[in-house]
């Protein structure tokens, strides 16, 4: 069977669950092959690749990959896939990845399909456009399929794969260089589940009224070790960072529970969330169309309703 | 410094976007069409830097069918001084990778130090043109910027990431793509409307840019939509007005789900 890689997302050589998520899809396609691109320290990440089903982990560890933009990574990806010719290339859909996917797809002259949810075993990739009112079933029609895949799309199965590690050589051309990192800088570092990935998320909108005011939405995030996500009106106003932000223009999330407090569900608010499995909303106006989403909904004072929320699930948990 | 500007012309977000049954390609007739949102961002900033510096022309790109032209007026309205629009029956159904092809085929023929697009189409959010014609065109990418910084001959922007922003530094010409946080773009004024209806507009076929029809349309895209199908509705769910225990009422909800 040919060999099906997968780009792996980590942090400094601990792969993120959607990594598994791209093996369990890949073992449908194929044999699957882990690739690993980043610093010195990435290929820690092979021992747990293996545990879902990686039976080539391809390490490629170099200072070049982190300190210049994308265009490094899709260098080496690219390189591999002449060299492997893989029934497909698996890619997660977050922001780098996803482009690093679409100049693997140019440099190999391939076709480019992206945030997917599910990928079958003849490589038809189903895609929720529009919002998710149009579920899309598409194929790559020319080179090798270049595939992105949005985070929670499947369960992570776990399978013994034999991980046999091959390190690549790394070089980097100066035309790959172009963009230089020059500084990195976290702004919220939350301890919390990432947005895209978390099973949970907790989203505040312009009700909340302020940025002290995202506490109470905090809280019950904490306390059901969730994401906290928020909308646009609430980023433009400055009150959250616009990288938590749900919706057009920010992160699509598809959680098993999502929780809108204050949101009052504008159209791109809902174009981000509006696959969760199970939606929750409080909203002061009957009116909001948030409601017709949700699975249940409150009509209510967010800060009345959403402590009393905190504290009962702290209750139940014990 | 010269800067393009690509736009792209969509549905208005608020109307219910199609596909057309008989080749699965974007409905743009039953629609309002306007120009991408995102993309007001580009023109001004692109604006922005020209006035900063005072000097250079912004230009503006896009392609699209004939009616594309609205959205160039637009950006021409807005304070851009000329304008490209390739549009071609052969272009119908082009994918995302084939039209970063197109699009760079029409910057060749164009003079320019920086590049600026929006960050992401509203209707097929495959927000990755930057990048694209990065690979097209082998000048660098600085996509997804909050701020961008001109200084000589070098652009730095703040590139939005998963848990803040990267600080990349590149030599013009450069591809830089920016999010709706960059700046608050202006509207036109009645004298902008005005002027924008002389200036320079030159249309293209795949002809004049040199490329083979056979590569770009329905029959030229390196992906296929197989088959499509709406959504159905979300089944109405309970909604209760708040009666002191709205807590405790989501609280046994989610629990006799067992989400908690």
């Amino acid at each position: 069977m040919a060999e099906v890689l997968v780009l792996v997302e980590h942090t400094d050589g601990t792969p993120k669950k959607v990594s598994f998520e791209l093996l369990t899809f890949a073992k449908r396609l194929g044999t699957p092959s882990a690739v690993v691109l980043g610093g010195p320290g990435a290929g820690a990440a092979a021992e747990k690749l293996k545990e879902y089903g990686a039976e080539k982990v391809y390490v490629g560890e170099s200072a070049d990959l982190v300190d210049y933009l994308v265009a490094p990574k899709a260098e080496v990806l690219a390189e591999l896939v002449g060299k492997t010719s893989p029934a497909a290339v698996l890619v997660a859909s977050t922001s780098e990845s996803k482009e690093v996917a679409a100049r693997v797809a140019v440099k190999t002259g391939s076709g480019l399909i992206t945030d997917a949810v599910d990928v079958s075993a003849e490589g038809i990739a189903t895609q929720n456009i529009y919002g998710g009112a149009i579920v899309v079933q598409s194929k790559v029609s020319k080179g090798t399929p270049i595939i992105t895949v949005r985070p929670n799309s499947v369960a992570a199965e776990a399978a013994a794969g034999a991980g046999t590690v091959e390190n690549l050589t790394v070089s980097v051309s100066d035309a790959a260089k172009g963009a230089r990192v020059v500084e990195k800088v976290a702004e919220k570092k939350s301890g919390r589940p990432e947005l895209t990935e978390a099973s949970i998320v907790v989203s505040g909108g312009r009700g909340l009224g302020g940025a002290e005011h995202f506490a109470v939405v905090e809280a019950l995030a904490d306390e059901l070790h969730a994401a906290v996500g928020a909308s646009r009106a609430a980023t433009d106003a400055g009150w959250y960072p616009h990288t938590f932000q749900v919706g057009q223009t920010g992160k699509t999330v598809s959680p098993q529970l999502y929780i809108a407090c204050g949101i009052s569900g504008a159209i791109q608010h809902r174009a981000g969330m509006q696959t969760s499995k199970t939606i929750v909303a409080i909203n002061k106006d009957p009116e909001a169309p948030i409601f017709e989403l949700a699975d249940f909904g409150v009509v209510g004072d967010l800060f009345q309703v959403v402590p009393q929320l905190t504290e009962e699930v702290k209750k139940r948990h014990g | 410094m010269n800067i393009v500007v690509c736009v792209k012309q969509v549905p208005d977000t608020w109307a219910e976007k199609k596909l057309n049954p008989a080749d699965k390609t974007q409905d743009r007739d039953s629609v309002d069409n306007v120009m991408n949102e995102i993309d007001e961002y580009a023109v001004e900033e692109a604006l922005r830097i020209k006035e900063k510096l005072g000097t250079g022309e912004v230009t503006v790109l896009t392609m699209g069918p004939d009616k594309a032209v609205e959205t160039i007026r637009k950006a021409l309205s807005m304070g851009a001084d000329k304008a490209v629009h390739i549009s071609d029956p052969a272009l119908h159904g082009t994918c995302v990778v084939q039209t970063s092809a197109v699009l760079a085929a029409a910057l060749k023929g164009l003079e320019w130090d920086l590049v600026i697009a929006g960050s992401e189409a509203t209707d097929s959010r495959v927000s990755v043109m930057a990048p694209l014609l990065s690979e097209q065109l082998g000048v660098p990418q600085l996509s997804l910027a909050r701020k961008v910084t001109v200084d000589g001959g070098n652009v730095t922007v703040e590139r939005v990431t998963e848990d803040g922003y990267d600080v990349v530094s590149a030599a013009t010409p450069a591809i830089v793509s920016v999010v709706e946080k960059t700046n608050e773009p202006r509207y036109p004024s009645f004298k902008g409307i005005m002027a924008a209806k002389k200036k320079p507009l030159e249309t293209k076929t795949v002809a004049d840019l040199g490329i083979d029809a056979g590569t770009v349309g329905l029959a030229g895209a390196t992906s296929e939509v197989v088959d499509f199908a709406n959504r159905p509705p979300r089944s109405k769910g309970e909604i209760v007005k708040d009666e002191g225990d709205g807590g405790v009422k989501i609280a046994t909800y989610l629990a006799g789900q067992k989400l908690i």
